[in-house]
């Protein structure tokens, strides 16, 4: 795969260079220019208006929030919002189990990804056209919910983490993105060297593949990882615990709740209502925050697997 | 990439050079399930399947994980498909169900829903899809046209960040900006409109719902199309200027025609889950003002299986909508097989 994205950085190279021999634009070009970039400016501020919103919304104060007062810039900057969000332990305890949740099913599913990947990427692996059959029908047939839910159940694992940890760890996608990654990426030169020196399958595996493989590792991990963190699904069919459910349930508890659900006379209606909406903007933020720092950083990868997947032999 | 998957499967061949032991050998017997006669059993041992197997037998051990996964989480599902012809109540056994034939299927198109299911799910599909497969596309174009490099790259990074969003928190926000109280209505009443209830209107569903996912998504789904376009040739492009090409022409003219396979395999597959909306995402939106328009098959699905426990029933409607799925799949491949190169399988 490195070989192919230094072609084709390579290639951007040459291009940029070959466009600073051009002539003159003409008219036409101008005006293509000038609506490409408009439109480009518009999706940007689209695509970063609502989130920005959410963040001045939630340190100005709850009345200039519900007024309309806030739109550009945060108003009589307020933190009750966070102290509350602070307070709430059912988010922090929601926090804890998805952390834990996220890492052991990153762990999982990296390892059964990657050792099954590396076997299919083999010519040699015996029945190699039925484990592809295999793993190709899960992405276009399933079951469905609820002979899904069934297993599950029939297994004793409802209101259990494995629940949320064991199933969907080995996604056929990745899988079959990451068997790529072994037959672009890794010479059979080095395989078969290390075969001569009579090193033995495993050995092989994770003194010379494994240590080859970290690209593609960080992409599954943080495909893996990303898609745990962010789903409430299977947590909301499977867990009843409340001391179990993962972040994005907690959320979604306190995010999609209905606006006319408190009791109390109208006074306290307006209290809860302002200051559950002040909440809900602090969640977000607070729910996101990890995703988004890391985000910077790791896009790059996210986008090399898109492009190791597109890839064609 | 898909048409790897079918391509390259071929059966492996492979000389070995020992060919003495037996231990790795007889597994390979045991699995192709040859009878153990002497002539055979010594013929067997010589065929390229046995050479190989003895040599390569280790490479299966690192595929259990993921085929005892895949075999429980997936194929076991599929075998309860069963149910769906059955009178099933939870806890009943499979095999030994109260067998209704087709009953439940029949019950389901019957059913006074039926229509409204059929046609919320396609509707929110194709109005979806109308949306959110070109976007990409004109996206990726627009991008790998700009001058600037780093302006591309950063715009992106942009671009790609609302995918990160999680499901609840997008529907969260939406919610917020949304709400009676919201941004948008406090626009709208500034503007001299009145407050409109977008969560507790029908009409409202679609609109929100597809707009959001392209919000979502629409960066991210470039990826692919700037991944193909990084691989166009220069020489092309050089070529079509030196012919008097304008910008936008050679857009469509070299570009374009570079990432069209790219298209078409992402058409044939976005058709093949035209039926296969995103329903985690519809449950979140769903209030009882909007169910007119929102209930879709699989929301109907989860409903009777998990909430009124009509497991049997709701298996079939779930069945329904995915050999839906798998016959337009199907179509979609034919046809993009017949009239160009390109096909998953």
């Amino acid at each position: 795969m490195t070989t192919a994205t230094e072609n084709i950085s390579e290639r951007v190279q040459k291009h940029e260079k070959q466009k600073k021999h051009h002539v003159k634009e003409s008219k036409g070009d101008r005006v293509y220019y000038a609506i490409v970039y408009i439109i480009l400016a518009l999706l940007a501020i689209i695509v970063v208006y609502p989130l920005y919103f959410v963040v001045i919304a939630s340190f100005s104060s709850a009345d200039a929030v519900l007024a309309g007062k806030v739109y550009l810039f945060p108003v009589d900057i307020d933190f009750t919002g966070y102290i509350r969000c602070f307070e709430r332990t059912d988010i922090w305890i929601g926090y804890g189990n998805t952390i834990w949740y996220t890492a052991a099913y990153t762990i999982l599913s990296v390892v059964f990804t990657v050792t099954a990947a590396w076997a299919l990427s083999r010519k040699t692996l015996p029945f190699r056209r039925f484990f592809m059959i295999f793993f190709t029908i899960t992405m276009f047939f399933g079951g469905g919910l609820i002979p899904f839910y069934k297993v599950v159940s029939d297994l004793g694992m409802l209101d259990n983490p494995l629940s949320i940890i064991l199933p969907g760890t080995v996604s056929a996608w990745n899988l079959f993105m990451a068997k790529t990654f072994f037959q672009t990426g890794v010479p059979d030169s080095i395989i078969e060297a290390a075969e001569l020196d009579g090193a033995n399958r495993l050995r092989l595996f994770v003194s010379v593949i494994l240590p080859l493989s970290m690209p593609i590792v960080a992409v599954l991990a943080l495909y893996y990882a990303v898609g745990q963190w962010n789903s409430y699904f299977n947590a909301m069919i499977f867990l009843t615990d409340q001391n179990l459910y993962p972040l994005q349930l907690v959320l979604k508890e306190i995010l999609t709740a209905s606006e006319s659900t408190t009791g109390g006379s109208g006074e306290t209606i307006l209290e809860q209502f302002r200051l559950a909406n002040q909440l809900k903007y602090v969640t977000v933020i607070i729910s996101s925050l990890p995703v988004f720092c890391i985000y910077p950083f790791v896009q790059k990868f996210f986008a090399q697997g898109v492009m190791v997947g597109s890839l064609k032999d | 990439m898909a048409k790897r998957l079918s391509r390259d499967a071929e059966a492996a061949d492979m000389p070995a050079e020992d060919v003495s032991g037996t231990g790795a050998a007889a597994e390979a017997v045991a699995e192709v399930g040859q009878g153990a006669k002497d002539g055979l059993w010594n013929k067997f041992k010589k065929t390229d399947f046995a050479r190989n197997f003895k040599r390569n037998w280790t490479y299966l051990l690192f595929l259990i994980p993921a085929v005892v996964v895949t075999f429980i989480f997936a194929y076991i599902p599929i075998y309860g498909l069963l149910i769906a012809f059955q009178d099933y109540m939870p806890g009943d056994s499979i095999l030994h169900g109260y067998w209704i034939g087709i009953d439940n299927f029949k019950e389901f198109f019957g059913n006074y829903v039926f229509w409204n299911l059929m046609g919320n799910t396609f509707l929110l599909c194709i109005l979806g899809f109308i949306i959110g497969f070109p976007l990409p596309i004109i996206v990726a174009l627009m991008l790998n046209s700009t001058k600037n490099k780093k302006l591309s790259k950063l715009l992106q990074t942009l671009f790609n960040g609302p995918h990160f969003i999680s499901l609840v928190v997008l529907v969260g926000m939406l919610y917020l900006f949304f709400g009676r109280y919201g941004l948008v209505n406090n626009i709208i009443e500034s503007a001299g409109g009145e407050r409109y209830s977008f969560f507790l209107e029908a009409e409202a569903f679609r609109p929100m719902y597809i707009l959001s996912s392209n919000w979502q998504d629409f960066g991210w789904s470039s990826i692919v199309y700037l991944a193909a376009l990084s691989g166009v040739d220069t020489a092309q492009h050089e070529a079509a200027t030196i012919d008097g090409a304008s910008r936008f022409q050679r857009v469509l003219h070299v570009d374009f025609p570079a990432i069209a396979p790219i298209v078409s395999v992402m058409l044939i597959m976005s058709i093949g889950g035209l039926m296969g909306v995103g329903y985690e995402k519809v449950l979140l939106m769903q209030t009882d003002g909007n169910l007119e328009t929102s209930e879709i098959i699989a929301t109907y699905v989860y409903k009777q299986g998990i909430k009124n426990l009509r497991q049997g029933y709701a298996t079939a409607v779930g069945l329904f909508n995915s050999v839906i799925n798998l016959v337009l799949l199907v179509i979609a491949n034919t046809v993009s097989r017949k009239f160009s190169e390109n096909s998953l399988f």
